[in-house]
């Protein structure tokens, strides 16, 4: 195919994409209308169900399934990336050497590192309450771990970061958002529906099932994204050799360098 | 907060959202894209923030401004590393 008809191909399909796409626009309502029939519904449903947080009733209740989907996507990323950067044969991991760290980067990390678990654990535990939730906690505790390599050295991160732990909880977590939507098939209704007692509305307590997903949801968010970037911190700082690294001669020209 | 002051902030926002995109877009190095992803994640966060969804806001703040830069600069020092030894 040369060029021509290339360009040829494209002009015809983008005319016609943009024509429907146009004509989809102006059957849009209007930005920041007073109309919205979804909204209404969702926040109906959401206090019906006793759950503070529209957003959380909608990604943990009303289309669980749907964020069942998502995490399932963020555990496999997790795995694969897991198994693509794991140390080959022809690599050898070295131990980090111990950093020397300026005082006050050292003092800034230590009061920092629980103020920004404690933030993580407060938006996971509150995201049926409040903005927030497992995945925005989650990786606020994932992120926030990392201070410890910042105020100290990676030696200490590995201390704080119990790999073999996190690959269980990830897993678990992610495990338990699929089993918890079996309490939905017990209790006879359909899978993932919210048939657990709903609690008062605006307690720690409330929501039924929607609070116990979230929890999961932050284990698994917060495991997964500390395993997810261990292994990328552990090709940057500890492995050298192999094919990915000092082999790499070609593949480092070909980009410009 | 009424109208009129709804609807300066949003376009506020979006022309930054739009400026910091392009930016991240331009930036050709892959140290300075993974800064100017942050940049324009911070301003996505900003957006969202405007028209009322802290969620996603959220979101978007600890994902895009932190954990997929830090992703690309951990790449981008170990292809580094590995050209250095080989010179």
């Amino acid at each position: 195919m040369t060029k021509a008809w290339r360009l040829g191909l494209f002009g015809v399909a983008a005319a016609v994409l943009a024509g429907w796409w146009a004509a989809a626009c102006v059957g849009l309502p209007g930005f920041g209308g007073q109309v919205h029939p979804y909204g209404e519904r969702a926040v109906g449903a959401s206090l019906e169900r006793h759950t503070a947080n529209v957003i959380a009733s909608v990604n943990f209740d009303q289309r669980a399934f749907d964020t069942l989907g998502e995490e399932s996507i963020l555990f496999a990323s997790v795995l694969g990336a897991t198994m693509l950067l794991r140390v080959a044969r022809d690599e050898r991991r070295q131990r980090p050497l111990a950093a020397r760290v300026m005082p006050s980067t050292r003092l800034f990390g230590a009061v920092l590192l629980p103020v920004t678990l404690l933030t993580g654990a407060y938006v996971v535990a509150h995201g049926q309450l409040s903005p927030g939730g497992g995945f925005q906690g989650g990786v606020v505790l994932a992120t926030g771990l990392h201070l410890a390599y910042i105020a100290a050295d990676y030696r200490v991160l590995e201390r704080v970061r119990p790999l073999t732990v996190l690959d269980v909880a990830d897993a678990a977590a992610a495990a338990a958002f699929t089993v918890l939507g079996l309490v939905g098939l017990v209790a006879g209704a359909s899978y993932l529906s919210n048939t657990l007692p709903l609690g008062t509305f605006g307690e720690l307590a409330s929501g039924g099932l929607v609070p116990i997903i979230n929890a999961a949801v932050g284990i698994e968010v917060a495991s997964g994204v500390i395993v997810l970037l261990a292994r990328f911190l552990d090709q940057a700082v500890e492995v050298g050799g192999g094919p990915g690294d000092g082999g790499s001669r070609t593949a480092g020209k070909e980009d410009g360098g | 907060m009424n109208n009129t002051a709804a609807t300066v902030l949003v376009t506020i926002a979006l022309l930054v959202t739009a400026v910091a995109a392009t930016g991240a877009v331009l930036a050709r190095e892959p140290a300075r894209q993974a800064a100017a992803l942050a940049v324009s994640g911070l301003a996505l966060a900003f957006l969202f923030a405007v028209l009322q969804a802290p969620d996603v806001a959220l979101s978007e703040l600890a994902v895009g401004t932190a954990v997929t830069p830090l992703l690309i600069l951990l790449t981008v020092r170990k292809v580094r590393r590995g050209r250095e030894r080989d010179r």
